[in-house]
């Protein structure tokens, strides 16, 4: 068994070039042929910030201090969610010219979608910087620990991507739903608005939303220099391990078929 | 020590030990979830069963040209697709002993978007060879497909036969021990056509195993030694090229 594994590892090791290159592919044909290229990933977040805080702090008014910042924040990370679930969702269906023709181990598809969507996010973190030194936001220690919920947020969003990316070959309907999906999970997030904002109920609620748990850890660390409370963590951890495992058992059962059903 | 290594040579480089291919054919497809769920309730959840391959057996030793021959639809492709590990087989099992390069359609995983440059790369990788690797062998592959001109073109405005030059060069970079081809080499010209067959004599002077599918008789006596006859996913005779590729060419006009 240990041995088959070994060959299994190996095996899979003759690919980690693809997914260098996939991502890099990605990345590539995202931003080509437009004029400012790369630094879309940093205005993007930007503008966004800038519309989302003149509607929130003209029309609906939320009492947050620093609210450029707390907003970004969270979207930052939504956005990395919903962008990764959702390419990496459409990753084994599009791909299925290639998966016809040559061995790949499928996982890589997935995998690399959500790689290079945490890319692209790590480019706009530079947005994050630029909202803090423009309020000028105090600096905390704690900030050095930024990458602790981010690296726990992947493996998420690489679970998502691989439950996602084999149910939606066979049932397409899906890639329409997760969208709405998403929107209702966006809302139910407190990510424009504050947690107190929620009625008692929907507060006791977040601790089971992984979305907020990963956005309240950050921001904790990035706007408010505390570290996360210790139930804080572990639903991160919990949440990222039980989406990998969940993801990985879901994916190797269904990916035999994959082929004969794309 | 010499003992085990020779025992190892001999065994034969791909065994197919009765395999049975089984596609669900869904005659109306359950791609929705309400769909499928009615049907699972209703018992009406059935698909046409259709089997490409029915205990096919056969082994290919070491060094060894091997050309399956039979008409359109008899399960040619789906057995080279088994053994280039694309499909699993519903019965039976593939063994195969040594690193396989496939020639089943060139250039597949190509992005349209890409340039020929960063495309022999991403190729590369699909094949499973790092970057390093491609940097050592680019002007070699270039050379080859003779694109110097088109080589920081995207790929979307080449012609079929220039991504056929581009696919074929990046696919023999490396001698693998298994060269799997499938009807590729109708596409580009004559002379390069010419250059293919070739790249693969001399691949095969050095103990480079070929399975190969083609239509064209000549072509298979002369480049394969043995050949097997599949008829409706089953093997009708195994044996030497010119004796199997008469009696098919026999059962063709009787027909």
């Amino acid at each position: 068994m240990a041995a088959v594994n070994k060959e299994k590892v190996s095996r899979w090791k003759k690919y980690f070039p693809l997914i260098h290159e996939l991502v890099l592919r990605d990345i590539k044909v995202k931003y080509r042929r437009s004029f400012l290229g790369y630094l879309w990933s940093l205005l993007n977040p930007l503008l966004m910030m800038l519309v989302m805080t003149a509607v929130f702090s003209h029309i609906f008014r939320f009492d947050i201090e620093n609210y450029p910042l707390y907003l970004i924040t969270g979207q930052t990370l939504w956005s990395f969610f919903n962008e990764s679930t959702n390419m990496a969702m459409y990753s084994i269906i599009q791909n299925a010219p290639l998966l016809k023709k040559v061995y790949i181990p499928k996982f890589i598809f997935p995998l690399s979608r959500v790689i290079s969507s945490f890319v692209t996010m790590l480019f706009s973190l530079v947005a994050i910087v630029l909202v803090m030194l423009f309020t000028r936001s105090p600096i905390y220690w704690t900030l050095l620990l930024f990458f602790v919920p981010l690296l726990l947020l992947l493996l998420f969003c690489v679970g998502m991507g691989m439950i996602l990316s084999s149910l939606s070959v066979y049932f397409r309907d899906i890639t329409h739903l997760y969208g709405v999906l998403c929107l209702a999970w966006m809302y139910a997030t407190p990510i424009f608005y504050p947690l107190e904002q929620l009625s008692d109920k929907m507060q006791y609620l977040m601790h089971f939303n992984p979305m907020f748990q990963y956005i309240d850890c950050f921001r904790s660390l990035v706007l408010y220099g505390q570290l996360p409370s210790g139930t804080t963590l572990l639903a991160c951890f919990l949440a990222s391990f039980g989406s990998l495992v969940i993801g990985l058992l879901v994916f190797n059962r269904l990916q035999r078929n994959f082929v004969t059903q794309i | 020590m010499t003992d085990r290594k020779t025992a190892r040579e001999e065994l034969p480089m791909i065994e197919v030990r009765d395999v049975t291919m089984r596609f669900n054919l869904a005659k109306e497809k359950t791609d929705t979830i309400k769909e499928y769920f009615l049907k699972l309730i209703q018992g009406r959840l059935h698909f046409d069963e259709f089997f490409a391959l029915k205990n096919v057996s056969f082994t290919v030793s070491k060094g060894e040209s091997v050309a399956l021959i039979g008409r359109n639809g008899c399960g040619k492709s789906t057995l080279l697709k088994l053994i280039a590990g694309v499909y699993y087989p519903t019965k039976g099992q593939i063994i195969k002993r040594g690193s396989i390069a496939p020639l089943i359609e060139l250039g597949a995983g190509f992005d349209m978007d890409l340039t020929a440059r960063e495309n022999i790369y991403l190729n590369g990788a699909v094949l499973g060879f790092d970057h390093k690797f491609m940097d050592a062998h680019f002007d070699e592959i270039m050379d080859f497909a003779e694109l110097w001109d088109f080589v920081d073109v995207p790929v979307k405005n080449f012609s079929s036969g220039m991504l056929a030059r581009l696919g074929f060069s990046i696919a023999t970079i490396v001698t693998a021990d298994i060269l799997i081809v499938d009807e590729i080499l109708a596409v580009g010209d004559f002379e390069f056509q010419k250059k293919c067959h070739r790249k693969m004599a001399s691949m095969l002077e050095n103990g480079t195993t070929l399975l190969f599918v083609s239509h064209d008789a000549e072509q298979v006596k002369q480049i394969c030694q043995r050949a097997v006859w599949i008829d409706h996913g089953e093997v009708q005779d195994i044996g030497e090229s010119g004796k199997i590729v008469e009696e098919y060419q026999q059962s063709l006009t009787q027909a």
